[in-house]
């Protein structure tokens, strides 16, 4: 502790510098956090259900699926229960506005999604109601939404149509999707021109052992081989992570990033304790001469650039705190829900201490072997 | 007493012996110190005097652990510091030598009281224990009212005072000063010989110092010459010395 007062006199010798020093730090470790919650939004395959399945046309998920499928893939041992979903692709209001909107089966959708819970009195309220929807915590808090509202929702497809909010799900788990618009089926068969009448988007099934899954998937696949409509069935956490690919190798992308920012970081801090050290080297030799040991003059520049490390390390992770649950209510819909974990947090605190440690050591290692004699001659 | 013969016996409190100096300078070898012999007793004031290169602050450096020599040996209160590890010499140096520079090398960041601390942080010293010494220290060369000022704040002559403070703070075996007065106007040298002069003859602190000035030399008890890599007394001949010595 009775060292202390030297390292912090050092480090406030050119306040402009260690400033942006500082600042280089958080904004490093205000990226590699955000980073890494994109990074984690886009491979949360944990929320996958190991006992769920996704049956999609085998030519692309756009291409739709006849219903009356449905009966057929009920009778293929193993499935436990069927429900159908189609992508509405509609905006509230304006364009900006938008949020994922399926169209549901009522009859299945909580058999098959249990983890989205709705109470049962605003359930049983949606089922009575044709036009009435089911909406995610999230979307509501969003548009300032509550049960009751009649809201408009336009795509450009199915054009202009309005709703009755009859209830809010929950997710039970931290990064499920509160973002989604549920309606009914009835509705949306009534309403669509007769060329789509009867076709879903894809079937999701729930079946009784995850152990199966290959076995089953075979079988839908091949029940429904050489027809007009192939099927794809895959489990869901392949289909998740099939959906993430079309965005590109996002996961390869922000290690990359997240590498070049840590890099650049090393050689910006590193460069700054070498400067600083070199202004200092007579002072240095001064500590030596009335008995600082080598270790001791080492200490003394690491202890600088760790100072800097954890100050500038815990600026940035805490602007993350503060930064991801707003960008990520303002990303609502348009991407995963992001959550800043506390191993992110974790990680990205000891990537700060492993950079302050290097950029420290090299500078110091030279101070702790310079010779006394010869740094003296150069002041 | 001072001796330059080699015949100091086992009394003096430094004892340096056959000491030889020889660096390498491209090809070539430079040979600053020659088979030096050097006692010095406790209470001693001692000046190095010499032309540019002949290797005073080359001594001063060996005196002080700084270096080590190409051969031969000294001797402080009986710890032969020539083959020492890097680490117990810092160890020694912490202990037994203050060291006072021509140009103070006093950290700027640090205040007065802060700059003359730093010997003592070495030391299992409590913190008000050290404050008593800093402050016994900067009373001794007249700063006392200046404890917190920081050295961009004093004089020049105050400054080499702070670094006399420091030197002494933790009551080392000697004192070792190169050109202590070398960047100071003349009345700043005078207060500060008379400092040092005062460390001699009221705290009998051993004290060796190299300078060019022969005003500030005759502050000393004794003042010795380099010259061709050996000591000698002022007057005396270099001849003279290695034919016998002087003391």
């Amino acid at each position: 502790m009775k060292f202390s007062r030297i390292i912090l006199a050092n480090l406030f010798r050119k306040k402009v510098r260690l400033v942006l020093t500082i600042g280089s730090f958080a904004v490093a470790l205000f990226l590699f956090a955000f980073l890494g919650v994109v990074r984690d939004a886009f491979s949360r395959d944990n929320l996958a259900s190991a006992n769920r399945l996704i049956i999609i046309n085998r030519t692309s998920i756009i291409n739709p699926l006849p219903l009356s499928y449905r009966e057929r893939i009920l009778r293929i041992p193993g499935v436990k229960s069927v429900t159908h979903n189609n992508w509405f692709g509609g905006t509230y209001i304006e364009e900006k506005n938008f949020f994922p909107q399926f169209v549901i089966d009522p009859e299945n959708q909580r058999q098959v999604v249990p983890e989205f819970v709705v109470p049962d009195d605003q359930w049983k309220a949606f089922l009575r109601d044709r036009e009435g929807a089911i909406v995610g915590a999230r979307t509501m808090e969003r548009f300032h939404w509550k049960v009751g509202d009649r809201i408009p929702i336009k795509t450009p497809v199915w054009g202009s149509w309005e709703f009755n909010i009859d209830g809010v799900y929950h997710g039970t788990r931290p990064g499920d999707d509160e973002t989604q618009f549920w309606f009914q089926w009835d509705y949306f068969e009534e309403r669509v021109p007769q060329t789509s009448k009867g076709q879903i988007g894809w079937y999701v099934l729930r079946i009784d052992n995850p152990d199966d899954a290959p076995r089953i998937a075979k079988a839908i696949d091949t029940e429904f081989a050489n027809s007009p409509y192939e099927t794809k069935t895959e489990t869901e956490s392949t289909f998740a992570a099939g959906w993430v690919k079309q965005f590109g190798n996002i996961k390869f992308l922000i290690v990359t990033i997240g590498a070049v920012v840590f890099f650049t970081l090393l050689l910006v801090t590193g460069n700054t304790m070498a400067i600083s050290v070199r202004e200092r080297t007579g002072e240095l030799a001064v500590l030596k001469a009335i008995g600082f040991s080598d270790r001791k003059v080492l200490g003394f520049v690491l202890g600088e650039s760790l100072v800097i490390a954890v100050v500038g390390g815990l600026f940035g992770l805490a602007l993350a705190l503060v930064a991801v649950p707003l960008l990520s209510r303002e990303l609502s819909g348009i991407v995963p829900v992001l959550i800043l974990s506390p191993t992110i947090l974790l990680t990205g605190f000891v990537a700060a201490l492993f950079v302050g440690f290097i950029s420290g050591f090299l500078p110091g290692f030279g101070a702790m072997r310079m010779r006394v004699v010869n740094a003296l001659r150069r002041v | 007493m001072v001796k330059v013969d080699g015949n100091g016996g086992d009394s003096s409190l430094i004892q340096v012996r056959d000491l030889d100096k020889t660096y390498r300078r491209g090809g070539e070898e430079i040979h600053v110190l020659q088979g030096l012999n050097l006692d010095v007793s406790k209470g001693e004031f001692v000046a190095f005097m010499g032309p540019s290169g002949s290797g005073k602050t080359t001594l001063l450096n060996l005196l002080g652990g700084l270096d080590v020599p190409t051969r031969g040996s000294i001797t402080v209160a009986g710890d032969e510091i020539t083959h020492m590890s890097a680490g117990k010499l810092t160890e020694w140096r912490a202990r037994h030598v203050g060291f006072i520079f021509q140009m103070y090398n006093l950290i700027p960041v640090l205040t007065a009281f802060q700059n003359v601390e730093l010997p003592l942080l070495l030391t299992k010293l409590s913190k008000a224990e050290r404050r008593a010494h800093v402050e016994t220290a900067l009373s001794i060369v007249g700063l006392a009212d200046r404890m917190q000022h920081f050295p961009r704040q004093l004089s020049g002559g105050q400054e080499q005072r702070v670094t006399i403070a420091r030197a002494i703070v933790s009551d080392p075996t000697f004192l070792l000063c190169d050109e202590p007065t070398g960047d100071l106007d003349r009345k700043s040298a005078d207060e500060v010989m008379a400092l040092i002069q005062e460390l001699v003859s009221e705290h009998h602190k051993t004290v060796l110092m190299v300078t060019h000035d022969p005003l500030v030399a005759s502050r000393a008890h004794t003042t010795l010459h380099l010259d061709k890599g050996l000591l000698v007394e002022a007057g005396s001949s270099p001849q003279t010395v290695s034919a016998g010595g002087v003391a």
